[in-house]
């Protein structure tokens, strides 16, 4: 495998789309520090027992993934670059710079990932990804990117540590190692797609040459126009 | 001596006449009068009562010659004395309750209320519409509503004696002070400033649809609901909200600029005795005003006097009925000669309410204790103009609101169309669906929150429960329990899916209707040269109602024919003049002689061509019978009318204006022969008879009316002899005519066969005759005549009555045949709509005859046909003949066809597609019962009447549709409506009925689709109709061009919509379901909200204006392509199942081809989203571009332009950083995955689509599809299609 090789988790049965779940975050107070009051959306996650506002406030924030993965190959540890796994123009304009974790997860239910509050939300990557939420159930996010490239028939050791609780919705964790060509990710089915229509199109282009070809009608004829046919059969 | 001058000098002004015939009590009551203008005012009462008792012993001395009158037996108009208390008590009670405030208050809140009441009718004068309104409901009524009309329609304007309005003359405070009358003010406008706002949103949310909106954004704002934002679910109402709100306020502004500058214009008022200018809105009722020439009149009024000394003035009556004729109007004699200026003037005028009737006035005035009738002719309506006449000088009697010019401003009524209703039904469709959708969701989401209850505290996507430490601990928050959060769910997913009813829909076609009739405004083959008319769209709902017509009935005079009457023949004392096979020859003769014969003096706006043997027994010097004849015949064409000539003096010109051009032309007529009617005014009529001019003195006149069918005038020689001429109906007119004398009964028979030969040509005919009357006759007939038509009840009736005395046992002079000329186009018309499968039912108050031979001359009727004629003078007798007739031609058995049919097309409509094999057996069945040839009903108005009224409609109704034609002759206003409902309610059908004279209003406003055509005879028709237009033949172009094209347009239109809205509801659905339920929209908030606004509307709207199937010609050429319309084509149950198994279809390949694409990848939702916006808006962009037929830049710009708009929406909506989808389109225009897929989803979605259309063009070519092949490939024989571009 060439590098960059991407590093995803996947989880599935979560459902990060859910109406409840997508709105619960503050795209304002993630934008600015003068926006620091969380809004009403983010409830249960706005503000701490003692009224005070925490950031990044709201459920998706509150729910981070927490697993972390260690790599190596014949005992020598991949590293994994964990920088630009995020969106660029997330990084630079969404999360603000100047922007800190506050009274992040310190209510009685953690639900996820603890965030250094020295380090702004827009180098807070994890965060990053975890906050685009994903449009479907089954989803993949992407963990860091190996910049080595492997070779076939190696033999990777990964050291999960299993943070994330899955369990609590039935969900499962997958890790995936995968490349990237112009196409994106592996996926068979344009391919297959593409393949199958093609094919029906030809046939069906076909199939009208021969109908033309076999069985044609003069396009325009007015004797066709049904008044006409209706005497013409009408004399018979 | 002011009040005594009149009386005395005008000698033959009618009411000093009464009195001086009624012998020796009438001199008497003179003398008092006499003294009276001696008199101070205080002395007046004394007066009164002196005038009182002499009046009295008039009545007595009229009672023995009541005997004289039994022969009618007729009603003796009541006392006047008794009257006179009925007046005082009346005036009692109108102090005590003002009664006049409440009607007239009712009747605005009608005027303004809402256009389905005020659609009632505007010939109707009755104040609360007492025919009108029921004339609507009518609809499936049973008879004796119809009954209840009939007896009513003549009664109708008559004044009730208690709702009388008192106008004291140059008084107006004594005017005002009992009943609040209006002022001259008008109000066109709306709104204010301050009502503006509220005004304006109550109005609009008048609507069902802005309630729907209103609705879906309040349920939006309910905090468990609030699925999008809550400015962003306002959005679409706000935005049609301002839209219509900045165009209704910018037109209330126009009309208050335009109130202003009316309501400031300045009359001159009297005031404390001279005329001083006073703004319009000062204006009272009561007060006596001066117009000079060229000037508008501000209010109603009543002529007191004008600068001619006759007492006449000519008004142009253009802004109020738009007929560009003068008119001449009169002050009454009594009145003409007072002087106003510096003297006070008295005298009062009881009029009737006001009214919208512009053709009737009733009142009386007493002036100088003189009481008379006032008429139509005495008032001068706010909106003329003066012409002609330096001044005149009136007192107002309606001013501002109650003007009849107000009052008529109503619009015409507002129709739905039929595509409309069954769209309705298809919405109920629509309806079901979203309520299932929405049921899914719920129910969904009610099983899963059972399934996860016990972790929904926790789950990290759910978590009901605070867990922060605090007052909030363990509390819920956003969560009610399973059972509320499922019934949440059900209406935060109605929320979501809303556009699934497409209420933009209504929207939009509103915008596409105001498109198609500015193409159809501006179409110019519809424009009329002649008269300078262009075709007008007076109601926007029925556009595509057009393109479905079955019937039209058609009123014949004005609409098939020119209007334009020429006089063409005559039979004078039972010869035959004005043949043109011997007149050809003999013209040039004419032309010799004609110099030396007699001096014309006066050249004719029209020439005539004058036949020389009538013109040389004229002048024979002799006195035989014969000549006498042609004498009284000519005289009785020049006098016998209402018509004015105005005389250009310097191009010795004369020109006849009147308000009927039969009367014109024989005007004409008489004056080509040396009888040149010359001077009119109340009083009298100079007529120069060959030079010599002739001063008659008109006593009297009676009017035509639809009853008597006739017209006479009583005219005094100067050689003292007394004569009534009249003219009128043949009908009419045998039944008075004497016929004992041995000559007569041959000259009776001679004139009946030049009649019905007149008849049999086409032309129409007038007979005519006269009789002197003897001096008891005319003191008989002058008391009645004085009686009836002062009187304010009944006055038609009494005048009819008083009529009668002198209509009878005339002589016969003659008969007059005129021309009515063929419209141009209208065979060609007629035989293209009926090819087209439009039936056409003439309906005519023209005789049998005439009706028939013009129904020859237009190819409405064939030689080949075989006419079936019903003519009954009994119910019974017309049952007979009907039953007879259905046996005879074989009709019971297609009328068990067409019930069947009927029955299937209510059934289901849409499905039952082939109108082919319906319209085949029926003609087969008729043909092989007997008969090879297509059959023509002919019905008259007798016979209507029992069949309309009795249980025979359904028999006439089998009947009627079995034949090709159906000619109705000698029909009455209402009869017409009558035979309209007779179809409408019948079959589901749509009607059609196009007429130009008052008399067709009623049917116009009972068909589905109403033209008025702008001719001769007024506005009536054009004001009540939905559509106007110059010409009968434009019908055909309007029908089969702009009507198919409409309906095509139309009912795709409504089809695309539904697929539009649904596509996207469906998508978003399926998402839902992968949503756990919770009706999350991937979607950003505004794109949703932009879908059905701002990125698909333009096209469909754009396409619905201007796609054509086909071009102009191609649709004149074959009349057969209108039959898509009446087999429902292009909209149908059929269509709309398929449009929907195709948008289930569509949606699926739309939702789950991204999905797999991106299955299992790091795809966020919102590009997922912003994926499916494009590709959704691209998709049913594409799939419209598909089916539109012809392109022009316009197209392409609406098409391709939304889809670029759209992406910068997107874009602009990806470049706030505050919104969660920052940068979204930005990252997936930069991965070819995301075009890839959005390429596989239009190929996919489009497929079935294309391939099914394919296939239907190979093997099912419908006629539209054969035609527009023939066009493209210019068929050999075809028309070239060059002129396709050329045709917008």
């Amino acid at each position: 495998m060439k590098s960059p090789i991407y590093v995803y988790y996947q989880i599935s049965n979560f459902y990060q789309n859910h109406r409840r779940y997508v709105k619960s975050r503050d795209d304002k107070q993630l934008w600015s520090p003068k926006n620091e009051r969380s809004s009403s959306d983010c409830k249960p996650e706005d503000f701490t027992s003692n009224g005070q506002p925490i950031i990044p406030c709201g459920l998706i924030a509150w729910s981070m993934f927490n697993d972390t993965y260690k790599f190596s190959v014949k005992d020598k540890v991949l590293e994994v670059n964990k920088k630009g796994i995020a969106w660029k123009s997330d990084r630079e304009h969404k999360f603000g710079s100047d922007v800190y974790p506050k009274n992040f997860q310190s209510g009685a239910l953690i639900g996820g990932a603890k965030l250094n509050s020295s380090i702004p939300l827009s180098q807070q990557e994890d965060l990053i990804v975890w906050m685009r939420p994903a449009a479907l159930p089954t989803f993949r996010k992407l963990y860091g990117k190996i910049e080595v490239d492997l070779e076939p028939n190696d033999n990777i050791t990964v050291i999960i540590e299993n943070n994330y609780n899955t369990y609590s919705f039935g969900g499962n964790k997958k890790l995936v190692l995968s490349t990237t060509s112009w196409m994106g990710g592996k996926n068979d089915f344009l391919g297959v797609a593409y393949l199958t229509i093609g094919g029906l199109c030809l046939f069906l282009a076909i199939s009208f040459i021969l109908v033309y070809v076999l069985k044609p009608r003069p396009l325009g004829d007015p004797s066709y126009l049904s008044w006409n046919r209706n005497a013409a059969g009408h004399l018979n | 001596m002011t009040s005594g001058q009149p009386l005395l000098s005008s000698s033959d002004s009618e009411p000093p006449k009464r009195i001086r015939s009624i012998g020796s009590f009438g001199c008497l009551c003179r003398d008092a009068s006499l003294t009276s203008s001696n008199c101070d005012d205080n002395q007046t009462n004394v007066v009164e009562v002196n005038a009182e008792q002499s009046e009295e012993e008039q009545e007595g001395d009229l009672a023995p010659l009541e005997s004289l009158f039994s022969r009618n037996p007729l009603k003796h108009p009541y006392p006047l004395a008794a009257k006179r208390e009925v007046y005082s008590a009346e005036l009692q009670s109108h102090q005590r309750f003002p009664l006049a405030c409440p009607t007239l208050d009712q009747k605005r809140q009608v005027a303004w209320g809402s256009m389905e009441l005020a659609s009632c009718n505007i010939t109707n004068s009755a104040p609360l519409g007492r025919s009108g309104a029921p004339y609507m409901v009518q609809d499936k009524s049973g008879k004796s509503q119809r009954v209840r009309h009939k007896s009513m329609q003549f009664e109708d304007n008559q004044l009730c004696e208690e709702d009388s309005r008192l106008i004291y003359i140059n008084d107006p405070r004594r005017t005002n002070e009992k009943y609040e009358f209006t002022g001259n003010e008008i109000r066109t406008s709306k709104y204010t400033i301050l009502t503006f706002l509220p005004k304006n949103l109550f109005i609009q949310f008048h609507r069902v649809a802005y309630l729907y909106f209103l609705a879906i954004a309040a349920l939006n704002q309910l905090p468990p609901l609030a699925v999008f934002g809550r400015t962003v679910s306002l959005f679409p109402l706000l935005f049609v909200l301002s839209v219509t709100a900045v165009k209704d306020g910018y037109e209330d502004w126009r009309r208050h600029r335009s109130d202003r500058k009316e309501n400031n214009r300045e009359a001159l008022v009297l005031q404390s005795g001279e005329f001083r200018p006073k703004r319009w809105k000062d204006i009272e009722a009561g007060e006596v005003v001066k117009i000079f020439a060229d000037e508008t009149i501000p209010c109603d009024m009543v002529l007191l006097g004008t600068s001619d000394s006759s007492g006449l003035a000519y008004i142009q009556t253009m802004n109020l009925d738009g007929e560009s004729n003068l008119k001449t109007r009169y002050a009454r004699q009594e009145t003409a000669s007072a002087e106003f200026e510096g003297f006070s003037v008295s005298g009062l005028i009881r009029c009737e309410q006001p009214n919208r009737n512009v053709y009737e006035f009733t009142a009386n005035m007493e002036f100088d204790r003189q009481k008379f009738p006032l008429t139509q002719s005495n008032i001068i309506l706010r909106g003329c103009q003066l012409k002609n006449t330096d001044w005149v000088i009136g007192v107002v009697v309606y001013a501002g609101q109650e003007t009849k010019a107000m009052l008529n401003s109503a619009t015409s009524p507002s129709k739905r169309s039929k595509l409309e209703s069954y769209m309705n039904r298809e919405t109920f469709w629509l309806s079901v669906f979203l309520f299932v959708m929405c049921f899914v969701v719920a129910l969904g989401m009610g099983l899963w929150l059972v399934r996860h209850k016990e972790q929904l505290d926790t789950l990290p996507y759910y978590r009901k429960r605070y867990f922060t430490m605090g007052k909030d601990y363990k509390k819920t928050y956003k969560y009610y329990g399973i059972p509320m959060e499922t019934f949440f769910s059900f209406l935060s997913s109605i929320i979501v899916f809303q556009i699934m009813i497409p209420i933009s829909l209504y929207i939009t076609m509103e915008l596409v209707r105001l498109g198609q009739s500015y193409f159809m405004i501006g179409d110019k083959h519809m424009y009329d040269s002649a008269s300078d008319s262009r075709f007008q769209c007076r109601s926007l709902n029925i556009n595509e109602d057009l393109g479905q017509i079955r019937y039209i009935f058609s009123d014949k005079t004005g609409t098939l024919t020119e209007n334009k009457m020429l006089f063409r023949r005559a039979s004078v004392f039972g010869k035959d003049y004005g043949d043109y096979e011997h007149v050809g020859d003999l013209l040039q003769e004419t032309n010799t002689a004609g110099g030396t014969v007699h001096r014309r003096k006066w050249k004719l706006k029209s020439e005539i061509t004058v036949d020389s043997k009538l013109m040389k027994l004229l002048h024979k010097k002799s006195n035989e019978e014969e000549r006498l004849a042609a004498h009284n015949f000519f005289l009785t064409l020049a006098a016998c009318n209402t018509v004015i000539p105005i005389i250009h003096d310097d191009m010795e010109m004369i020109e006849y204006q009147g308000e009927s051009p039969d009367e014109q032309a024989l005007v004409s007529a008489a004056s080509a022969y040396g009888y040149t009617l010359f001077e009119r005014t109340s009083g009298h009529i100079v007529i120069d008879v060959n030079g010599e001019k002739l001063r008659l003195d008109v006593l009297g006149l009676h009017e035509f009316d639809s009853v008597r069918k006739r017209m006479s005038v009583v005219i005094r020689f100067p050689d003292d002899t007394v004569k009534v001429l009249v003219k009128g109906a043949d009908s009419s007119m045998f039944s008075v005519i004497t016929k004992d004398i041995e000559s007569g009964d041959h000259l009776w028979h001679e004139t009946q066969d030049h009649l019905t030969q007149y008849s049999l040509q086409g032309l129409r005919t007038l007979v005519v005759a006269a009789r002197d009357l003897t001096a008891l006759e005319l003191e008989q007939w002058q008391c009645r005549y004085e009686d009836a038509s002062t009187s304010l009840t009944e006055r038609a009736l009494k005048l009819r009555q008083t009529a009668a005395l002198i209509e009878s046992n005339l002589s016969l002079l003659g008969a007059t045949a005129i021309e009515d000329k063929l419209q141009e186009g209208v065979p060609e018309t007629i035989e293209s709509l009926r090819q087209a499968g439009i039936k056409v039912w003439v309906l005519t108050g023209d005789k049998q005859e005439t009706a028939i031979s013009i129904g020859l001359s237009c190819k409405l009727l064939m030689t080949d046909m075989q006419h079936i004629v019903i003519n009954g003078n009994s119910e019974a007798e017309c049952r007979n003949l009907l039953a007879d007739a259905k046996i005879k031609y074989g009709v019971d058995e297609r009328n068990e066809n067409l019930k069947q049919r009927s029955g299937a097309e209510s059934n289901n409509q849409g499905l039952h597609y082939d109108t082919k094999s319906f319209e085949k057996p029926q003609w087969n069945s008729v043909k092989e019962e007997k008969l090879n040839a297509p059959l023509a009903l002919v019905i008259d108005g007798n016979s209507l009447v029992y069949i309309l009224e009795k249980d025979l409609e359904s028999e006439l109704f089998d009947l009627a549709t079995a034949c090709r034609v159906v000619l109705c002759c000698r029909v009455a206003p209402l009869q017409k409506a009558g035979i309209v409902d007779l179809v409408k309610s019948r079959t589901d059908d749509m009607t059609l009925a196009i007429g130009d004279g008052a008399n067709d209003v009623s049917m116009i406003q009972m068909a589905d689709v109403g033209v008025g055509i702008c001719g001769q005879e007024g506005r009536q028709a054009v004001m009540a109709a939905d559509f106007a237009m110059g010409q009968f033949r434009f019908l055909k172009r309007l029908l089969l061009v702009h009507g198919h094209w409409n309906y095509q347009r139309v009912a795709y239109l409504v089809l695309y919509n539904f697929y539009r809205n649904a596509v996207f509801v469906l998508m978003l659905f399926w998402y839902i379901l992968c949503t756990a339920f919770s009706t999350t929209s991937a979607l950003t908030d505004w794109s949703s909200m932009f879908y059905s606004i701002i990125y698909t509307s333009v096209p469909t709207i754009v396409v619905g204006i201007l796609d054509k199937d086909l071009s102009h010609k191609t649709l004149l050429q074959y009349p057969k392509l209108y039959c898509a319309g009446h087999r429902h084509e292009a909209y149908n149950m059929r269509l709309f199942w398929i449009t929907m198994v195709d948008t289930l279809w569509q949606s699926l390949v739309l939702f789950y081809v991204p999905v797999f694409t991106y299955r299992e990848s790091s795809i966020d939702i919102w590009s997922l989203g912003s994926l499916w916006t494009i590709a959704v808006v691209v998709l049913v962009n594409i799939h419209l571009a598909m089916d539109i037929q012809r392109w022009v830049a316009i197209t392409h710009a609406a098409v391709w332009g939304s889809i670029i708009i759209t992406y910068a929406c997107m874009v602009v909506l990806d470049s706030i950083p505050v919104f969660p989808n920052y940068w979204t389109i930005y990252h997936l225009v930069g991965s070819p995955k995301y075009w890839i897929t959005i390429l596989l989803i239009i190929v996919v979605a489009l497929l079935p689509r294309f391939f099914l259309k394919v296939l239907g063009q190979i093997f099912w070519p419908s006629d539209i599809q054969i035609a527009r092949e023939a066009e493209v490939l210019k068929w050999p024989g075809h028309v070239q299609p060059k002129g396709k571009q050329a045709s917008t």
